[in-house]
């Protein structure tokens, strides 16, 4: 009897665990100022809050109704596998579309060139190199 | 004590739901946008198991697979189309 009081508890204690979890996440990317500072809320708070969550449904579908738990290992593995490489799209993203930044956001990106964020302008080259391949050219390198 | 934990969960889930829907409608930019969509599916997942822990049921832990698996390939797409301008090249 007191097994399924503890079990109970313990099954409470995750389920107000990763609400907390995934609360702080969202209120993290509803406040935060700058687009890099944002990434980090969602990325590993509401993560571990979906774990949390995950893991008290396990403990109440497996220990106690003694079902298979193999949609929720499915949903873990998807979340945990996935949401590191969305982050890193998400980015990769705003570097691209260069996002306005606050200056407390530090670390450039040092593998990136200085040319994709905008430090120094893009090289072009010479006119000559920029003048299209014509025949004549082609022949003579050769 | 598990029902009142419940609700104490389902509470905090739908209030962040709520917050991704402010920086859905708010966010200033794209990948704001994109990023909010994509906490909103894993926040919905959450829901989805609380409410199959709430009707003691495993029913609907297929639809979180699904989203799990559909969420991170929109996200993925949505993302590669702003960064090469196309989706499959």
């Amino acid at each position: 009897m007191t097994f399924y009081v503890i079990l109970e508890g313990v099954i409470s204690l995750f389920l107000i665990a990763g609400g907390a979890f995934a609360f702080i996440g969202s209120l993290g990317m509803a406040h935060l100022r700058d687009f890099y500072m944002r990434l980090h809320g969602p990325t590993k708070a509401t993560t571990m809050g979906i774990g949390c969550i995950l893991v008290g449904s396990m403990c109440y579908f497996g220990i106690a109704d003694n079902e298979p738990v193999i949609q929720e290992v499915l949903i873990a593995l998807f979340l945990f596998i996935t949401a590191p490489v969305s982050a890193h799209l998400l980015a990769k993203t705003g570097l691209h579309l260069r996002l306005e930044y606050i200056n407390k956001t530090r670390g450039r990106p040092v593998e990136l060139h200085k040319e994709e964020i905008g430090e120094t302008p893009v090289p072009h080259g010479t006119p000559e190199e920029r003048a299209p391949i014509t025949l004549e050219k082609r022949s003579s390198r050769h | 004590m598990l029902d009142i934990a419940l609700k104490i969960s389902l509470t905090l889930v739908m209030t962040a739901l709520v917050l991704n829907a402010y920086r859905l409608t708010v966010g200033p930019s794209l990948p704001d946008r994109i990023l909010a969509l994509d906490t909103m599916y894993v926040n919905s997942i959450a829901l989805i198991v609380l409410l199959g822990l709430w009707l003691n049921t495993k029913t609907y832990f297929e639809a979180a697979v699904l989203i799990a698996m559909l969420g991170f390939i929109g996200t993925v797409a949505v993302c590669k189309y702003l960064l090469r301008g196309d989706i499959i090249e």
